[in-house]
């Protein structure tokens, strides 16, 4: 079966196996809900069954017409939120680098006083009447992606004594085979509290952290009207089928 | 020295955090009018082809306890065995039957529900059928990358017995920890996360 309105022959092969190193691991002590919502035994592993190589596809008749605007989404007419304008964009990559359409993105996150639209948030910061945090999009058939928000701001959470999340957007990122399926949260540029943050920590690897850090693109904003950040997403790659599944002598 | 793979890295996972319904089940967590309902939420419609099924499932942490602001998505064959996917090419499955659901976890009983359907069952990568089941993939606060899990039917037993995933289980101890009890029409599962009972998580 193929895509509504595509002509892109789907691909069948496995997914590349995760990197574990690269990840933070499930124990990470040091942000104190993963002590006890980390599995301790092994991961049985094995090769990707049809029930991971597939995945449904999202089309982009589902989209509304102010999904990928969080400005507009949530705000009442005529009036939009406070804080900084931005214009989110990057492309969804595979490992093998090629971009990856079709993929559904949604994405959440706190107002720009870091105040989260949700009854189990208390921080003194206030709502924004104007401001929901949630957005949706689908990827192009090169990958590429944009949305416009209000930067978030930082916020302080119940961890250690003074823990503070530095301004960060989740993404959930749906690809083509439910074994891609991942949430991540992007960083921006600068900021001095990704490098103080237990969560963030619990990545080992610099350049993994480093990859998850979007760049100010000055080429991609608006003037006089709103700054950009460019966050590229990268998906597991797949294997070739090319030599797949074929009995010797054939 | 050698040419470089050209490789790029995973982007690495973050945990969805305590407010991850604003973004995938805003409706759910009282933002309305963004979305006209939240995505996942109904799996069948009248047409839907199969046996009506409800599951119940909890995810439990290492005390016990049951998480209240996880959610689960799960993906399963078909009635026939078929998913609903562009890489699907064994045939074209149900129209009326995506496969895949979104709930939360409910935030005073932990209980999480799908009104689903039972699926058929699928090959596996040798031709051998696979015994009944639906892909789990949980996330929450405090979970650093999502959980893949299987749910199997207990009243599917034959089936288990030949199931080329379950028999790689070398624990057979750990097997229950996969297996969903069916009580009327729903099928109950717990999903715990640590201790004893600690579920069977996947890496695939």
């Amino acid at each position: 079966m193929r895509e509504p309105g595509s002509n892109r022959t789907p691909e069948t092969g496995a997914f590349y196996q995760r990197d574990r190193q690269w990840h933070p691991p499930a124990f990470t002590p040091n942000y104190k809900s993963s002590v006890l919502r980390s599995p301790q035994k092994a991961l049985i592993a094995f090769d990707n069954t049809l029930s991971e190589l597939t995945g449904p596809a999202f089309g982009h008749a589902m989209l509304g017409e102010l999904d990928n605007d969080l400005i507009h989404n949530f705000a009442r007419p005529g009036e939009s939120p406070i804080g900084e304008r931005i214009i989110v964009h990057g492309r969804v990559l595979d490992e093998r680098g090629k971009g990856v359409p079709g993929v559904l993105l949604e994405f959440w996150q706190a107002n720009a006083g870091g105040r989260y639209r949700h009854k189990k948030d208390g921080y003194l910061a206030p709502l924004d009447p104007n401001f929901g945090g949630c957005g949706r999009t689908i990827t192009g058939e090169d990958g590429g992606y944009a949305f416009r928000t209000v930067r978030p701001g930082p916020y302080p959470w119940p961890n250690g004594p003074n823990d503070w999340r530095p301004a960060h957007i989740h993404f959930s990122a749906f690809g083509h085979g439910f074994a891609q399926r991942l949430i991540t949260q992007m960083y921006f540029e600068g900021d001095p509290l990704i490098w103080r943050c237990p969560i963030v920590g619990g990545i080992s690897n610099k350049a993994a952290i480093e990859a998850l850090i979007a760049a100010l693109d000055m080429q991609a904003t608006m003037p006089m009207d709103a700054l950009a950040y460019k966050f590229d997403i990268v998906l597991r790659g797949r294997r070739s089928t090319l030599f797949e599944n074929r009995p010797e002598g054939n | 020295m050698t040419q470089s793979l050209d490789r790029l890295k995973e982007s690495p996972s973050q945990t969805a955090g305590p407010y991850v319904h604003i973004g995938l089940t805003p409706n759910f967590c009282g933002i309305g009018g963004v979305y006209d309902s939240d995505l996942g939420s109904e799996m069948v419609n009248e047409q839907t082809k199969g046996e009506r099924i409800e599951l119940r499932i909890r995810v439990l942490d290492g005390t016990g306890t049951p998480l209240k602001d996880a959610l689960i998505e799960i993906w399963q064959a078909d009635a026939d065995g078929l998913y609903n996917s562009p890489a699907e090419l064994r045939g074209t499955a149900n129209p009326d039957f995506l496969g895949w659901g979104r709930q939360p976890t409910d935030t005073e009983t932990g209980v999480c529900r799908f009104h689903t359907i039972k699926p058929g069952r699928v090959p596996f990568r040798d031709g051998r059928l696979m015994a009944p089941h639906i892909s789990l993939w949980i996330v929450a606060r405090g979970i650093n990358i999502g959980l893949n899990t299987r749910l199997y039917f207990s009243d599917e037993e034959k089936a288990n017995a030949e199931d080329p995933i379950l028999a790689r289980i070398e624990h057979r101890v750990r097997v229950p920890t996969l297996i969903a009890e069916r009580q009327g029409d729903a099928y109950v599962f717990d999903v715990h996360l640590q201790g004893e009972k600690e579920t069977v998580f996947f890496d695939s």
